[in-house]
This record gives structure tokens, C-alpha cells and sequence, in this order.
């Protein structure tokens, strides 16, 4: 019982960052047709920055984690003004391969300027945990998850509450009409594009002292942010939030009371049942937003 | 005419070219070096790479090897035993180098053994510990490296001072980590001791509270972890977090404990780790001169201090290819082979020379090497009063 409560506990935490990856992902490939394979560069950018601002810089670490999500915003909006922009409209294969070089680019970059060797960065919690009888979590993993879902909460706002989340729903429905009712359809994307890179960036940035920063530790996010798009249905914004948490419960779940070593198999599989049984997702078609 | 001149010219420029790398490959022996530098484990792979600079250049400064000089062809296997096949592959095939050392991990090394077989070329083995290396009847494969079943062996003699009586395992999901699991579970339960819970963790995984909180729950008093540093840092952060009660002692020789207290900070404290080199203390090695050598000339080279651990065994490995070149009397890998068979070497971990593993008549060369136990204080690295 015990132990079934600290994996509740853990899948919960973890969960939270995968919500935060699936959904950046979900609404570039949602709104703009684009399977970004940039969005974990873009996590591993976020990881980095902070890196840079507290550990080098000597940065608060709040004030740190806000620069890196923002200039995880600025970089994903060059991506998309210099690299996407130009190719507008041309089919999912071509994007697709202009995506896949500036993965490997990027990903070089970051093995040039900081090399191989992990970084880690420290956080002004306490390293104790907090216990709760049998059950013990540490501190920063609460804000990580604390901070998980109000990013979340934030990205649901801002595409139901506000003008811009409006043109971008319009602009998922039908970019044409979109434009013709005077949306700037470039702008647009370009917001999008920004906005789900910030998203990326964000659970680069807050998971980079919970783990080590690594030029690669991007792989295996943009992996599992692509599986939690797959559950969720493609472009679907509470899908993806979750298709993040139900991910981290059979990956926990599966490693403590199946196998460990099958730990990320788990995923996968269930991944091949939704396509087998519900291709379109878990959830329905109607429910997309964006 | 003008045409007439232009091919003119790179004809003789190409034959330039030609003579130029005729000339390189007549006064200088190459030796091929496969390591992960980039990737998950790429740390290790840069760190081996700087110790085999270190012995080349020391080499070189004594003369080289029969009065030529000796030069590295370094290739990046990426931490992926496919690349490992094919950096192995471009080394012999295109560099025609006579021997090679390589590939770090157990996985990518049994990946290129076949290749060997191939071609016939010699390699020095200078991490792995699967214990398949040696044992499966590759006569062109020398280990300096322990296998696990070494390792574990030599732990035997320090179950009592731990006084452990049940353990746990938390092993990286490689060749590497399955066989240290089976060789130390093996061991332990030969000493009486209890083996609780066997955890394995993907190479790449970085979230392992799943498999830590099912290891705080089996009551065990010692968790062994075997894996690269970047995954270690990352166990001792999450046990720490998840109040994991286990001693943890971290085996494979991969551990650089001065990276970890870098890295984990207080979560280290208390740990306990097997090595192959103990650079805080070269005074407990048996060739202690050398031992301080290598640790003068890496900290005068501006290497990571983190890395002597792992450094040490690129080092050995290229002086135990230069004894072997220098006995053989030419560069090439079958006389290489054989030579490797008398060599004997003053290495930075001791005394290095290869004894015959594996079914008879295809036997693999296997040195026996020294091992350390050093512990976490503090941030400080001791040694463990037993």
C-alpha cells in the first residue's frame, strides 16, 4: 500500500511535465500541420539557459527559470520566421525533413558549446524531502508539478479567453476563411510556433535539477512527447494534458509492479492498443481545440 | 592551353597530396581508437580519449615506438553500438590500422567483436566488464579492464566489514548491468547474504523513482548500482529524495566520484564506490610513480580532475598496444597478436599482462587488474575505515 501510494505520487509529479511537453507539441502539429522535431531541442534549450543563467550568470533562480521559457519563446519564433516561413504550404514531408535538420543541427550546437559532459544545476530548495509517513517527495518536485499546472491552466486561457487563442482556433478550423476574415494567418503560426517552443522550454528549464543537463536528454523527451500526442488524438489540447498523466501512470505503474527494465516498452504499448482500437485517440474529434 | 595548365596543376597537386600521406603513414605507426564521444555516455568516452592522448604523447616524447612515431585515429562511436561497428569498420578498412582499443561499453564492444574476426585485427579492451567478452572464443580480443565476476570476486572480501545481510540491485538494462547483477547476486547469495529486489533501468532513462521506491520498500540494508555517471548522479539525487535507507556502493569503475559530489552535492554522501583507480590516493596503487605520473601529466594537460577515474584506462591501453608493437617488431595485427600474449606492463592500475579466458584454441586475453573501494564523506572522497 505503501508503495503503491509513493508511485501515485510519483506519476502524479511526473506526469505534470509530460502534460507541459505533450501540449506544446499537440498545438504546433494541430494548428499548423507541422510534426515539429525541434520540440525536445527546444527542451534541452530551456535546460540549458537555465543552466546558463543560474550557474553562470549567478541569476535568482525564479527570475532564471522566466529567462529561459522566454528565450525559449524568442527561439522558436526565429525557427519558425526563418526556417518554416519560407516553406509555407508546402506538403507534411517537406516540413517534416527541414524539422529533422534542425534537430540534428541544433542538437550538434549544444554538443559543441557545452560538450558532452553533464551540467547540473542546483535550486534554492531544500534538499530534505518532505515525508508524509511511508511516503517522502522532495520539495522541488512539488513546485515543478505546481508550476506544470499553471502553465497548463495558462496555455488553456490564453487560447479560450483571449483574442489571440480565438484566431487560433479559427485558424485550426479553416486557415483560409481565417484569413479571409482579416486574421493575419502568418502572425499567427508564428505565435504558435513560439508559444508551444515556451511550453518545451519551460519543462526543459524546470526539470534541469531534477535530472542532469545533457546535449541528448531531448531524445527521449520529443519521444515521449510525440507517444502523449499519439494517446491524446493529434492537435488536441486536453488529450494531450491527459494523455501526459495517463503516459507517467503505466510507466510507473508498469516498472514497479511489472518490470523495470520494460519501463518505457510500457508506453509503446499502449500507444499500439489506442492505434489498433482508437485511431483517432483517445478522446473525440469534436473535443479539439487547437 | 589555359585548361592544359590547370590540369597540370592538380595533377601535380594531387600528387603532392599522394607523396605528402605516403610520407605521414612511412614514419608513424597508427593505432585505431573507438569511443563514445558524443551521446549518452560521452563523457566517459572524451575522458579515456584524453588518457589515450596522454600515453601517445608521452610515448612519442620517449621516442616513440621502434623509432616511429605513434598516432591515434580516434572515431566517434556516438554511445550506439551500430555506429561502434561502423567507426570499427572505417578504422581497419580505410586508416588500415593494425590494432585498435575500444569501444567503452559492453554492448558496443561485443558489437565490433565479430568485425575483428573479420578482418583480423587485435583489439585492447579497456572498460567493458561483460563477462561474454572473453569467454566467447574471440582470440583477437585483450581486456585490461575486470570483468564483472572479478569485481564482484574481490568485493567478496569486504561483505563482513559492511556487514551486509540483504541486498538490493539497480542495474543500467546493457550487457554491462545484466552481468553485474548476475556475478554480484551470485556472489552474495554464495556469502550468505540475502539478494532482495534486481531493478534494471534504461541506459537513457532519467526518471527512476519507479524502480527506487520499489527498492526502499524491500527492507534490504545495501543497494548496488551499476551504471555510467550521469545515470549515478541521478540515483543518488532521486534516493536521497525519495529517502531510499540503503548504503549505496556503485560498481563498474565508471563512477568518478569527484563528479558525483560536483554534481549530486549532498546526495552522495555516504555512498561507497569500486574502482580501478584511486587518483586521490596513487600511493595504494602498485606502480605508484606511474599512478602520479598520469595524475601530473592529466592535471598539467588541463583535463577534468572528474575523469582520472575513467582517464586512467585509455592510458594503459595505449601503452599496452605500444609494449606489444615494440615486441612484435612491425605494425602488423597478426604479429601484434601474438606479442600482446608477453607483455607485460607497468599500467597506471598495476601490472598489466593477459591470461587465456574462453573455449580452447580460440582463447581471448584477459588481465587481472587491481580494484579500490573509496567512499563519500562530506564532499570529500576517503578511504573507508573497515
Amino acid at each position: 500500500m505503501d508503495q503503491l501510494l509513493q508511485h501515485l505520487i510519483n506519476a502524479l509529479i511526473l506526469g505534470g511535465t509530460y502534460a507541459l511537453l505533450g501540449i506544446g507539441l499537440t498545438m504546433i502539429f494541430g494548428i499548423m500541420n507541422v510534426v515539429n522535431f525541434t520540440h525536445g531541442e527546444l527542451y534541452t534549450f530551456g535546460a540549458y539557459m537555465l543552466f546558463f543563467v543560474v550557474m553562470v550568470l549567478g541569476l535568482n533562480f525564479f527570475v532564471s527559470l522566466a529567462v529561459a521559457v522566454v528565450l525559449g519563446i524568442i527561439l522558436g519564433a526565429a525557427i519558425e520566421f526563418t526556417l518554416l516561413r519560407p516553406i509555407r504550404g508546402a506538403n507534411i514531408d517537406t516540413t517534416m525533413l527541414v524539422m529533422i535538420g534542425a534537430w540534428i543541427v541544433m542538437q550538434n550546437s549544444e554538443q559543441w558549446i557545452w560538450s558532452g559532459i553533464a551540467k547540473s544545476v542546483s535550486t534554492p530548495f531544500p534538499s530534505d524531502p518532505l515525508v508524509f509517513g511511508p511516503i517522502s517527495v522532495s520539495y522541488y518536485r512539488v513546485f515543478v508539478f505546481a508550476a506544470a499546472i499553471l502553465l497548463i491552466v495558462g496555455a488553456h486561457m490564453l487560447i479560450h479567453r483571449t483574442k489571440l487563442g480565438k484566431a487560433m482556433r479559427a485558424t485550426f478550423q479553416d486557415s483560409d476563411t481565417a484569413a479571409l476574415m482579416g486574421i493575419n494567418i502568418n502572425r499567427i503560426y508564428t505565435a504558435t510556433f513560439a508559444l508551444g517552443s515556451g511550453l518545451a522550454a519551460a519543462a526543459g528549464a524546470l526539470l534541469a535539477p531534477v535530472f542532469v543537463v545533457t546535449p541528448t536528454m531531448g531524445n527521449i523527451a520529443a519521444l515521449k512527447a510525440f507517444a502523449i500526442v499519439i494517446l491524446g488524438g493529434l492537435g488536441n489540447f486536453k488529450g494531450a494534458t491527459i494523455g501526459g498523466f495517463i503516459l507517467a501512470l503505466v510507466e510507473e505503474f508498469g516498472a514497479g509492479y511489472i518490470s523495470s527494465g520494460y519501463r518505457d516498452a510500457m508506453g509503446f504499448l499502449l500507444i499500439i492498443a489506442v492505434l489498433l482500437f482508437r485511431p483517432t485517440g483517445l478522446f473525440k474529434q469534436a473535443e479539439r481545440i487547437g | 592551353m589555359r585548361r592544359w595548365i590547370r590540369s597540370l596543376l592538380v595533377t601535380s597537386a594531387a600528387a603532392g597530396i599522394g607523396l605528402a600521406s605516403a610520407a605521414s603513414a612511412a614514419d608513424s605507426i597508427k593505432v585505431g581508437v573507438t569511443q563514445p564521444l558524443t551521446g549518452a555516455v560521452a563523457a566517459s568516452g572524451n575522458y579515456v580519449t584524453n588518457g589515450a592522448k596522454i600515453a601517445a604523447a608521452e610515448i612519442n616524447a620517449n621516442g616513440g615506438v621502434m623509432g616511429k612515431k605513434l598516432e591515434l585515429v580516434i572515431e566517434d562511436n556516438k554511445s550506439n553500438p551500430k555506429e561502434a561497428v561502423v567507426t570499427a569498420e572505417k578504422l581497419i578498412v580505410r586508416d588500415e590500422v593494425p590494432v585498435l582499443m575500444g569501444a567503452w561499453s559492453s554492448t558496443y564492444t561485443l558489437a565490433v567483436m565479430p568485425k575483428l574476426m573479420e578482418y583480423g585485427v587485435p583489439m585492447v579492451v579497456e572498460t567493458s566488464s561483460s563477462g561474454k567478452i572473453t569467454t566467447s572464443g574471440n582470440p583477437w580480443v585483450f581486456r585490461i579492464s575486470p570483468t564483472s565476476e572479478m569485481e564482484a570476486k574481490s568485493f567478496a572480501g569486504n561483505i563482513e566489514d559492511f556487514g551486509i545481510e540483504k541486498a538490493d540491485m539497480l542495474v543500467v538494462n546493457n550487457d554491462w548491468g545484466r552481468g553485474a547483477a548476475d556475478e554480484f547476486s551470485g556472489m552474495l547469495e554464495a556469502n550468505g547474504v540475502e539478494v532482495g529486489v534486481i531493478e534494471t533501468m534504461d541506459a537513457s532513462a532519467q526518471d527512476l523513482s519507479a524502480q527506487l521506491s520499489k527498492i526502499k520498500e524491500s527492507g534490504g540494508d545495501t543497494l548496488f548500482v551499476t551504471s555510467g555517471v550521469e545515470q549515478l548522479t541521478l540515483v543518488l539525487k532521486q534516493a536521497n529524495s525519495l529517502r531510499v535507507p540503503h548504503r549505496i556502493i556503485t560498481t563498474g569503475g565508471s563512477q568518478s566520484p569527484s563528479q558525483l559530489i560536483e554534481q549530486a552535492g549532498e546526495a552522495a554522501s555516504g555512498s561507497y564506490h569500486v574502482l580501478f583507480f584511486a587518483p586521490w590516493f596513487p600511493e595504494m596503487a602498485p606502480n605508484a610513480d606511474v599512478a602520479q605520473r598520469f595524475v601530473d601529466q592529466w592535471n598539467e594537460n588541463g583535463y577534468n580532475a572528474a575523469g582520472l577515474t575513467e582517464g586512467f584506462r585509455g592510458y594503459d591501453g595505449i601503452k599496452t598496444i605500444a609494449a606489444a608493437i615494440e615486441k612484435a617488431g612491425k605494425a602488423e595485427p597478426e604479429a601484434i597478436r601474438d606479442a600482446l600474449w608477453n607483455v607485460k606492463v607497468n599500467g597506471v592500475n598495476g601490472d598489466i599482462s593477459f591470461i587465456k579466458q574462453g573455449p580452447e584454441g580460440r582463447e581471448s586475453g584477459q588481465n587481472i587488474p587491481n580494484v579500490y573501494i573509496v567512499k563519500i564523506e562530506n564532499g570529500e572522497i576517503v578511504k573507508p575505515e573497515f
